[in-house]
């Protein structure tokens, strides 16, 4: 049985228009942050002992850069949608919810160009 | 609307803790958890970027028995996030849902985490495999 209205069927849109876009993003970086979140633990684990001029001259080539700019960008795109639903699940308030959503909004976005900038200047920075 | 015979969410208090449970909440909260990491990780690139004396001020913190500790929990928390996201994607499938099924996996997943938690440190630490 669906409550959904023939119309509504038809079109396969929530009241937000956005369909199911929102849990396919999240399994879609999902998919794409296993083999980075692999690459990244195994990276730094290797780099843990490393100096300084060492660390830059891992960060300045060009693969790691592409690698690092991907996970940067599925990863927060991960997080952002994850905190999304937690903060839908947990906190009721409408004022509270909708500051929490914009705070999580602004905090992805700007630690997400944070990252990426470092990211960039040291692959072409230098 | 008759509510006796609908299903009731678990109320903590008077409910017995299962593995689905335990695994449920702690990827909710390690999720949290990572999202904290972040800043962690940006702090780590802007300093990398900005030169070795910035470098010096994160390598001095992380190698500092909190930073060690912290970056330890954030390890643990980013395999564990990762080998549950897994059965996650296996769930969104629709394979594994049978209560022992899950509850196997949710135990593999805790075991595994913490094995490869270590596995990595262990690397990190040269303790196992070659320098890089």
């Amino acid at each position: 049985m669906s409550l959904r209205s023939p119309l509504g069927r038809i079109r396969g849109l929530g009241p937000a228009h956005e369909g199911a876009s929102h849990w396919w993003m999240q399994r879609l970086t999902a998919l794409a942050l296993i083999p980075l979140v692999l690459w990244f633990v195994t990276s730094m684990a290797g780099l843990a002992r490393a100096d300084y001029d060492v660390v830059v001259a891992w960060a300045s080539r060009p693969l790691v850069s592409v690698l690092m700019l991907t996970l940067i960008l599925a990863g927060f795109y991960h997080l952002k949608l994850g905190l999304q639903v937690v903060i839908e699940d947990y906190i009721h308030d409408r004022f509270l919810k909708m500051t929490a959503q914009v705070a999580v909004i602004f905090f992805s976005f700007t630690t997400a160009i944070a990252c990426l900038f470092a990211v960039l200047k040291l692959a072409l920075g230098n | 609307m008759s509510g006796s015979e609908r299903p009731l969410s678990p109320h903590l208090h008077i409910y017995r803790w299962e593995v689905t449970m335990a695994t449920s909440i702690l990827h909710r909260a390690s999720g949290v958890f990572l999202g904290l990491g972040t800043l962690l990780l940006a702090w780590w690139l802007l300093a990398l970027a900005s030169g070795p004396q910035a470098f010096g001020t994160v390598h001095a913190f992380l190698t500092y028995w909190v930073g060690r500790l912290v970056l330890f929990g954030f390890t643990w928390a980013l395999v564990y996030h990762l080998l549950n996201g897994i059965r996650h994607l296996f769930w969104d499938a629709g394979h594994g849902f049978e209560l022992p099924v899950a509850a196997r996996s949710g135990i593999t997943v805790i075991v595994g985490s913490i094995l490869l938690t270590l596995l990595a440190w262990a690397y990190g630490y040269g303790l196992i495999g070659g320098a890089l």
